[in-house]
């Protein structure tokens, strides 16, 4: 069975990585000037010479997202199930290695995080785990759908990569949405970053989205890590896969994600930096490239990047987020996975949105679209 | 004056309530555009609570509900949307939405049939959201269709009325009313969908996303009259019979 092993494997990162700093002036106003956009197109809107268009490409950006999603930003909220982690992953609070205290929820606890968020407002919660196959597996994921479905409208899932057969058990019982992050395309430096642990398997991480496809989820969240590779050609990469994912998986929708590295207790440093130009670059250029993709941005970002992108081509925000198991109600003190940059309120952040001209969305699915 | 299943309608303009930037905001529009029958997505509100924002807002004399099964994939999932739409809005009337394609939405006509002649059964007003596709309709009017909704180019996409041809077959053919659903983008477009004989027309991208949603709910309501209007009187015929200079049946006349 084909999958997207085999179209990666046709490419080369140096040739890309070539391709893209060698677009010219030329080529980005040829792809600012199409209406369907290729992705070499994708490469000179990503390119260092298309920093010098940045504000018609966030113009055309804000009108091809309201076309699509209106004047609307869908909220969401994680819920850290457990920290438990047998990877080693060097950017990571809860790699193996990171002497932490180490925290599963039980069924009772995981009821107590449920109230504090439903009182925030949120029905779209994402549910978020390390890897940790003897104790946080399938069994339990299936436990935990089955406790916290009358809860929420939407739940979506950021765990380990499972086989197609698990996320087949998983979907009936409300899982609507898997995140599964690459964290970078460049297969040596992945590698380096990951030398322990399942997730040491570069392969099986990159056809996990396939795994997801043939198992029917309804919407799968891609992106990288900025911070680990060369972001533009990390980025080249997240789009050729979706690309192909949309040809292949049809039915399923899409979102992207990219977290910048951020800093966390005896943490690494970025290896490439990428400023809020930057950044608001490649949401303009993935938003011209792909009218119908979903953007979320996290609490990672500063509070004031937050407030103008929300205008820029992002379509969810998440507010008010813990990055530690038991954040909300259990044990708040415990460590987070990472330090979130805007602490403001759920309550607040919808208040930003609304002032902006922007509704905020709580809800956008129900139990009842999956039976 | 239109009428579908038992219900009249005055108003020939119907609408969305999605991608506005508030509530409030949509209430104006719609109530501005003078809109009777306003689709909803079960999706968006949460209709076991009594303060859902959404219908809230919707709480009108003249405006009737129209709840929406998008998001489904298939007709077994619709059947079980519009039932549990029933129960909650208390509305038999179901806007059938089945787009198994999340990226341009577009209607699968299979499961649409097949949810059509459920639903049928099970006694609900059921208006289909289709491709405008002229066997399709007539497919689905024999299996219980209360109105067809033809779409007129890519839903979201504004770009008017690209499957005209076919839709002058449609609205040609039809027994039952005929809604151009999707792709209209501007008062012009609606107006020509009214001027071909479409019985009404579904707006909301257009609305929602103007820059001023209430004057444009106006711009529609009298773009969808004018076009009705227009209808009516019918439009002289395109085309003119100019005169050659040297005709070519002229000769007929010569003496011969």
């Amino acid at each position: 069975m084909m999958s997207f092993k085999d179209l990666f494997e046709s490419y080369s990162w140096d040739q890309v990585k070539e391709s893209i700093y060698s677009k010219t002036k030329t080529d980005v106003e040829n792809a600012l000037n199409t209406s369907k956009r290729t992705l070499e197109d994708f490469k000179a809107l990503i390119s260092p010479v298309a920093a010098g268009y940045l504000e018609p490409m966030a113009q055309l950006s804000q009108k091809l997202t309201q076309k699509r999603f209106g004047k609307t930003i869908q909220l969401y909220i994680p819920l850290y199930l457990s920290n438990e982690c047998t990877n080693i992953c060097t950017y990571c609070g809860f790699s193996l290695d990171n002497k932490v205290r180490r925290k599963t929820l039980t069924e009772e606890e995981i009821l107590r995080e449920v109230a504090v968020i439903k009182s925030l407002g949120y029905e779209h919660v994402l549910l978020v785990t390390g890897e940790a196959n003897q104790t946080v597996h399938v069994e339990y994921f299936k436990k935990v759908l089955q406790l916290i479905r009358p809860y929420f409208a939407q739940v979506s899932m950021e765990v380990q990569p499972l086989d197609t057969e698990e996320y087949t058990e998983l979907i009936p019982l409300g899982l609507t949405s898997v995140l599964i992050y690459q964290e970078t395309y460049h297969k040596e430096d992945y590698k380096k970053h990951h030398p322990k642990g399942k997730k040491a398997n570069f392969n099986y991480r990159l056809e996990t989205p396939d795994r997801l496809g043939q198992a029917g989820i309804h919407k799968m969240g891609l992106g990288v890590l900025i911070g680990l590779e060369d972001w533009r050609t990390d980025s080249f990469f997240t789009a050729l896969h979706l690309n192909y994912l949309e040809k292949t998986y049809w039915q399923t929708r899409y979102s992207l994600s990219f977290p910048r590295l951020r800093p966390f207790s005896g943490g690494l440093e970025p290896k490439v930096e990428m400023n809020d130009r930057e950044l608001v670059q490649l949401i303009c250029a993935y938003r011209l490239f792909n009218e119908e993709v979903e953007i979320s941005l996290s609490t990672r970002e500063s509070e004031k990047f937050r407030n103008h992108c929300v205008q820029l081509g992002i379509t969810s925000i998440s507010a008010g987020s813990k990055t530690n198991p038991g954040g909300y109600a259990v044990e708040p003190e415990s460590l987070e996975q990472f330090e979130i940059s805007d602490e403001r309120s759920p309550k607040v952040i919808a208040e930003m949105i609304k002032s902006k001209g922007y509704e905020p969305v709580w809800k956008d699915w129900d139990r009842v679209m999956q039976c | 004056m239109l009428k579908i299943a038992d219900k009249e309608f005055s108003s020939r303009l119907f609408t969305g309530t999605g991608k506005f930037s508030s509530s409030q905001l949509m209430e104006d529009a719609l109530v501005a555009s003078a809109s009777e029958l306003v689709t909803v997505a079960l999706r968006r509100v949460d209709v076991t609570s009594q303060e859902d924002d959404i219908l809230l807002h919707l709480k009108h004399p003249k405006i009737n509900l129209l709840p929406n099964t998008s998001g489904v994939r298939n007709a077994k999932e619709a059947v079980f949307a519009a039932q549990l739409a029933r129960e909650a809005l208390e509305t038999n009337w179901i806007k059938l939405e089945i787009h198994p394609d999340p990226k341009y939405l577009m209607p699968d006509p299979i499961e649409t049939l097949r949810a059509t002649e459920e639903l049928a059964k099970l006694g609900f007003v059921i208006l289909p959201y289709i491709h405008a596709d002229p066997v399709l309709c007539k497919r689905l009017e024999n299996a219980g269709a209360s109105a067809v909704m033809p779409l007129g180019s890519p839903i979201g996409s504004n770009k008017g009325l690209k499957t005209l041809d076919f839709l002058e077959i449609i609205i040609e053919q039809s027994k039952i009313p005929v809604i151009v659903d999707a792709g209209i983008g501007s008062p012009s477009h609606a107006a020509q969908a009214m001027e071909i004989g479409a019985d009404a027309v579904l707006v909301n991208t257009a609305i929602a996303v103007a820059g001023d949603p209430v004057q444009m709910a106006i711009a529609f309501k009298l773009a969808v009259e004018a076009g009705r209007m227009a209808y009516h009187a019918r439009l002289a015929k395109q085309g003119n019979f100019a005169v050659a200079s040297s005709p070519l049946t002229a000769f007929l006349d010569d003496e011969f």
